[in-house]
């Protein structure tokens, strides 16, 4: 079937006849099935010389087709996109079973390097000549790939002894290209998980010669939820609740942008009122998490005045999603479809309210820090990261647009009627941790001036579509027809299958791009659902922006880049 | 305790006991062990609306040398599991433990190979609170809670 279905696949199969397996266009994703022979050269053919070129390798990720009949066991999936005509391609590689062995891709885009430890970690598949082919989320010692089909959700495996040795990860895993020398003898120093800026669970090992950090090493996994198994075993309407708890801070995104993948595969589009709501619960959320962002990065600076202001401004609009979903943080307000409850009056000038405070929190926390001589001290100049590096790791959201790139999803590839809406993309200059703060402090206030746009359009109307396959009837209609009843019925046991497809799908969430990429067999469940943490790629690059700093910057550098250990490690 | 045993046998003791069991639930440093979405309520209880000082408990110390309340919130794993015993186990007598949420409590509705099953399997809890994540109140329901089982060891142990 080698129909070249636009540009992109025609120059491919022009250019590679003989590897391009297959190519196909469905749910508006154009998808490349390639021979794993030549990757690296399909792929950097498609960074370098295509045009419009893919600098941006935004996922890669494994899948296992071990159920599936006339298909090889393994899958590398690779999604790429261009920055500057915004295209997407998926290109796939299939594996087999006695040989799941592929090229690295490590050489192309520095982002490889993580994602595909996590593919080894999860899958088993080897990345020859990957520079540091270990474990990434699971610890050392533990048997199996627990993303195969093979491998029970429930089969646990004790820590062995040794690990408990907080000191083992070792410096020496460290890949380090140049090979310099320290005057003076170093000191190894080890921070967190248990550490008040590691957020919990991320941890540091870092070398240092006096203050300064020679080298640095993260080690992630510290909250491995198993969000993806847990997804092949919930019907789509069940992974919801997990999805809150991804990016915790900011819940309601994360429903919303799976919500939308799963109905970018069914086909459907929600009705308008929905899609307003949803607008609103998105931006609201944006300002919750820039909130905690901003005020636990404060705090790790010592200013932890910011912190009260900012969390009596988070508190109230806590008490909104309150009103609105019944819970403060994991709401679990979206619907495949569209959403749970309607937005009250009573919520819309709860929501005037709070912005209130927020708009007093912002102007008092900005007075206290934008011309404060420690905090600029501290942050000017402190972690940069270059535009090229920055796109090589794959940053999106407010961490890349603060390097200077103006890519933000909801203008350049617009769903929800975003460009609809009269906003300003903020971005900065330098690419270092006060560009990454305050990009931050300005989308709080053009989320705010998205929300009061929302909410004097809010359409009428209903807030979830009427297909008897997707959404539940009424109670009314349940208890008062047979077909309700029916419907109710076959929702409630079958659950909401999609057709058999694939489709990713993604939505600017606070700290990024939130991507979704799911598999689906025609059944209840999804065959694979792949989240693209949007900080992964942030954790990935930290290590390499801490070093020649000093141990303090480690600090600001971690707190400007938002590291949510839920979405990070899944 | 050097008091103690300056006081040993003497009947002023049993109430010595209890000043110092009134004293210590009135100044509880908790070590925040938060790793997950628990721990951004724990962010509401110490923000000024719930504000936990009101119960004496606002003194966080991420030290466990300095601490006498070690605060679960938030799922523990496999790895993050041996982490969290050693900082137990640094902690000072007496101390605490307070299992928040669902995930500390039983690994809440993560029941898979990488999650503990509650926090219970390798340090002792002396309150759980239930909830996904818990309520502001709920945390500081549970201070309350641990406020009056210092009072009652005190009272219990001669
Ligand atoms: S109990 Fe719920 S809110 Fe708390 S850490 Fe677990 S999943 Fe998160």
């Amino acid at each position: 079937m080698n129909m070249p279905h636009n540009n992109i696949t025609k120059t491919l199969i022009e250019k590679f006849p003989a590897d391009v397996i297959e190519s196909h266009e469905a749910y508006g994703d154009t998808t490349v099935i390639v021979k794993k022979g030549r990757i690296t050269d399909i792929l950097r053919f498609l960074k370098e010389e295509i045009q419009p070129s893919f600098e941006m390798l935004i996922d890669l990720c494994g899948v296992d087709y071990l159920q599936w009949k006339d298909s090889a066991r393994f899958e590398v999936v690779y999604h790429l996109l261009s920055l500057k005509t915004h295209d997407r391609v998926r290109v796939r590689a299939p594996l087999s079973e006695e040989d799941p062995t592929i090229d690295s891709v490590s050489p192309l885009w520095k982002a490889a390097d993580w994602y595909e430890r996590e593919v080894f970690d999860m899958f088993g598949i080897i990345f020859h000549r990957h520079p540091n082919l270990k474990r990434i989320l699971m610890f050392e010692g533990f048997e199996g790939h627990p993303l195969r089909k093979d491998y029970p959700a429930e089969k646990r495996q004790q820590i062995p002894t040794a690990e408990i040795d907080l000191l083992h990860l070792s410096l020496q895993n460290r890949h380090f290209s140049e090979t310099d020398h320290l005057p003076t003898r170093s000191m190894i120093l080890n921070i967190g998980p248990s550490h008040p800026a590691m957020h919990g669970a991320l941890r540091y090992q870092v070398e240092l010669d006096g203050e300064t950090i020679h080298r640095a090493v993260a080690e992630i996994g510290y909250l491995h939820r198993a969000f993806e198994k847990h997804s092949e075993s919930s019907t789509y309407t069940q992974v919801i609740p997990y999805t809150d708890r991804l990016n915790y801070l900011s819940s309601m995104m994360n429903n919303v942008g799976f919500a939308h993948a799963v109905e970018k595969i069914l086909g459907v589009e929600i009705p308008p009122r929905a899609k307003m709501i949803r607008v609103i619960v998105c931006e609201l959320s944006r300002i919750m998490d820039h909130l905690v962002c901003l005020a636990a990065a404060f705090v790790d600076l010592g200013a932890l005045t910011n912190f009260w202001y900012f969390f009596d401004a988070r508190e109230k609009i806590y008490d909104c999603t309150e009103k609105l979903a019944g819970a403060r943080l994991t709401t679990n307000y979206t619907r495949i479809g569209g959403v749970w409850r309607d937005i009250s009056p009573d919520i819309i000038t709860g929501i005037h309210k709070a912005f209130k405070v927020l708009d007093k929190a912002i102007l008092d926390v900005s007075r206290l820090l934008e011309r404060n001589r420690i905090f600029i001290d501290r942050t000017r100049n402190v972690g940069i990261i270059s535009k090229e590096d920055a796109v090589s790791y794959g940053y999106t959201g407010p961490c890349l647009r603060a390097c200077g790139v103006p890519y933000d999803i909801r203008k350049d590839q617009p769903y929800y009627d975003y460009d609809r809406f009269d906003f300003d993309v903020p971005v900065g200059s330098r690419g270092d941790v006060n560009d990454r703060l305050m990009v931050r402090f300005e989308e709080m206030r053009q989320s705010a001036k998205i929300i009061q746009q929302a909410l004097t359009r809010l359409p009428p109307g209903p807030i979830m579509i009427e297909d008897p396959k997707i959404a539940l009837p009424a109670k009314s209609n349940v208890y008062g027809s047979i077909e309700g009843l029916m419907n109710h019925f076959m929702i409630v046991t079958q659950g909401i299958c999609p057709p058999k497809g694939e489709v990713y799908s993604a939505t600017e969430a606070a700290n990024g791009e939130l991507g979704f990429y799911i598999v689906s067999d025609g059944g209840p469940r999804p065959y694979r659902v792949r989240c693209r943490p949007p900080c992964f790629p942030l954790t990935a690059s930290s290590e390499r922006l801490v070093e020649g700093g000093m141990i303090a910057d480690l600090i600001a550098i971690v707190g400007s880049l938002n590291i949510v250990v839920g979405e990070l490690d899944r | 305790m050097g008091l103690d045993n300056l006081l040993a046998g003497n009947a002023i003791t049993l109430k010595l006991k209890e000043a110092v069991a009134w004293a210590r639930k009135y100044s509880l440093w908790p070590m925040p062990y938060g790793t997950a979405c628990c721990a951004i309520e724990f962010m509401g209880v110490v923000a000024p609306y719930f504000d936990i000082s009101r119960f004496g408990a606002e003194l966080v110390r991420f030290s466990p040398r300095q601490s006498d309340l070690l605060m679960v919130m938030g799922t523990i794993n496999y790895k993050q599991a041996p982490i969290l015993k050693r900082i137990y186990d640094q902690m000072c007598h007496p101390k605490w433990v307070i299992a928040m949420g669902a995930c500390a409590t039983s690994g809440g509705f993560y029941n898979n190979y990488s999650v503990l099953q509650g926090i219970d399997e390798i340090v002792p809890v002396d309150v759980y609170i239930p909830g996904c994540p818990p309520r502001p109140e709920g945390i500081l329901n549970a201070l309350v809670k641990l406020q009056e089982k210092i009072t009652q060891e005190a009272r219990k142990d001669v």
